[in-house]
């Protein structure tokens, strides 16, 4: 099996924009409301476990939503980075720069909602849950992603979605965020013919 | 990303600054696994880490085997006496037998320089050099330039004193390197016996007196006389050594108020330190043990792939 490596960004060209910044923030704020709705009224508050690094910048945004809509506990937040855990570190790819795992309160027993930027493969997803296997033992764990487009290849679905699309494995959808000095908006890109 | 160009680690004198900086960033990330309620992480899972150490060591060879067992690799550990060595086997087989049987990594420690390097010409594993007699110990280096920065926040600018035995500490010789590349000011101070003639040539200033070494000095690292490495006494006495040589409270203030006192270990008390140092609160002695075993992990890990990134 080869390691799927992202092509350049040279390589690649725009084909259409998934979500603008106000389709953003309406996606998000529908997100924050559909996890309140599901589990805010389970037990102890949400605790909301971002994937670096772009879940890690939503789960953020997600907490302030959350928070806003006032009704439940305020929202406990944190972070993990999968770099350690994926099953494709010697597959030849550069390796990431490894980034903090912050999980400031215990998991045991917690409504733990992973938050990824894109659910793609599923490989993300099954990574952070081993991180979290190693940090304790969640009551239940559910993942909220902004995209989900399609083509997984472990049997993991999300909760709660943002926005869904249809891709093609060539196809490249990118998550650009104010946090990193961009406008917020979703890209679906393809490899230059 | 992270990049490092390198398939084994033989030792500093051939990394650029920028290396050092990767491994030490990676060693702070490593630090956090060890507070974990599971102190593990499946990492290296299915690699094999043969820590082959023919000569005597208890710190390095537990934290070369912790570091590997946290990043869930297999390690086998063995030791001078336990080795076909003892039989009259040459080292060059010793390592190709043990190549043959497929391991990742070899970490060696052996009384012979340039040990590490031969055995990274004929095996294919990556070799981690973990002391070769006097010439280098580079994860040493590496975890003292990590203890130094998180105390003092960088090492360039620094002032570093390195008393003792210069000639036969291959410590003294990867610190030198480390830390000139990483931007720091180094002295070293021993007995003209223990201090090679030439020593300037590394980057570092000799001094035959430790005073005026510790001078202004922002992190002291002391070092054992290594008896071991030679035959005829090349000072008069402990007793003697430690009164012109050694650490004590009265030579400790000649350096910042805010100076830091190492030591690679094993220590002998009483002679090099003062004891009360040693236990002191400036000491930070066993930090430098605990970011060993994170140091490794960055460089197990940065090795373990066998081969540097195609790219």
């Amino acid at each position: 099996m080869s390691p799927r490596r992202p092509p350049p960004d040279a390589d690649l060209i725009e084909r259409r924009e998934i979500l603008d910044e106000a389709g953003m923030a309406r996606a998000l704020k529908r997100m924050a409301y559909e996890l309140v709705e599901r589990v805010g009224h389970e037990g102890d508050a949400i605790y909301l476990v971002g994937i670096r690094t772009g879940g890690a910048h939503l789960a953020v945004r997600l907490a302030d939503l959350i928070r806003a809509s006032g009704d439940v506990p305020k929202p406990t937040l944190g972070a993990v980075d999968i770099s350690l855990y994926r099953d494709d570190v010697f597959r030849g790819l550069p390796k990431p720069e490894i980034g903090p795992t912050d999980l400031p309160e215990p998991l045991d027993g917690r409504t733990v909602v992973l938050v990824d930027d894109v659910l793609f493969t599923g490989r993300t997803i099954r990574a952070a849950m081993d991180v979290l296997g190693d940090y304790g033992r969640p009551r239940v764990v559910k993942l909220a992603a902004l995209v989900d487009r399609g083509r997984r290849e472990l049997p993991i679905q999300p909760d709660v979605v943002g926005v869904t699309v249809q891709t093609a494995a060539a196809e490249s959808v990118r998550v650009m965020l104010k946090e990193r000095g961009e406008t917020d908006r979703v890209v679906l890109r393809e490899r230059r013919a | 990303m992270t990049s490092f160009p390198h398939k084994h680690l033989l030792g500093i004198e051939t990394l650029s600054a920028e290396d050092l900086t990767t491994i030490l960033d990676l060693g702070e990330r490593f630090g956090e696994i060890a507070s974990r309620p599971i102190k593990k992480v499946p990492t290296l899972r299915g690699k094999t880490v043969i820590n082959l150490f023919l000569e005597p060591s208890t710190r390095t060879r537990t934290s070369f085997e912790i570091a590997a067992k946290r990043l869930s690799a297999d390690a086998v550990n063995i030791s001078g006496s336990t080795s076909s060595t003892v039989k009259g086997e040459t080292l060059l087989d010793t390592a190709q037998n043990l190549d043959a049987m497929g391991p990742d990594i070899v970490v060696i420690r052996h009384g012979q320089a340039g040990a590490a390097a031969m055995l990274a010409k004929h095996i294919r594993a990556s070799v981690v050099n973990a002391g070769d007699g006097a010439h280098e110990h580079p994860t040493q280096a590496l975890l003292d330039c990590s203890t130094i920065r998180a105390h003092k926040g960088t090492i360039a600018g620094l002032t570093v004193a390195i008393c003792g035995d210069i000639t036969h500490s291959r410590v003294a010789r990867s610190d030198i390197h480390a830390l000139s590349k990483l931007g720091a000011t180094v002295r070293v101070a021993g007995p003209r016996t223990l201090l090679p003639v030439g020593i300037e040539a590394l980057g570092a200033t000799a001094f035959h007196r430790i005073e005026p070494a510790l001078e202004g000095a922002d992190v002291i690292i002391m070092l054992r006389i290594q008896k071991e490495r030679f035959g005829t006494p090349l000072f008069p006495n402990t007793r003697e050594y430690s009164r012109y040589f050694g650490l004590n409270a009265r030579r400790l203030e000649l350096a910042r108020p805010d100076a830091i006192v190492m030591h690679p270990g094993p220590i002998n008390r009483g002679v090099e330190l003062d004891p009360a140092i040693a236990d002191g609160p400036r000491a930070v002695i066993l930090d430098q043990v605990a970011r060993g075993v994170a140091i490794r992990m960055a460089v197990l890990y940065l090795l373990g792939g066998g081969a540097p990134d195609p790219l």
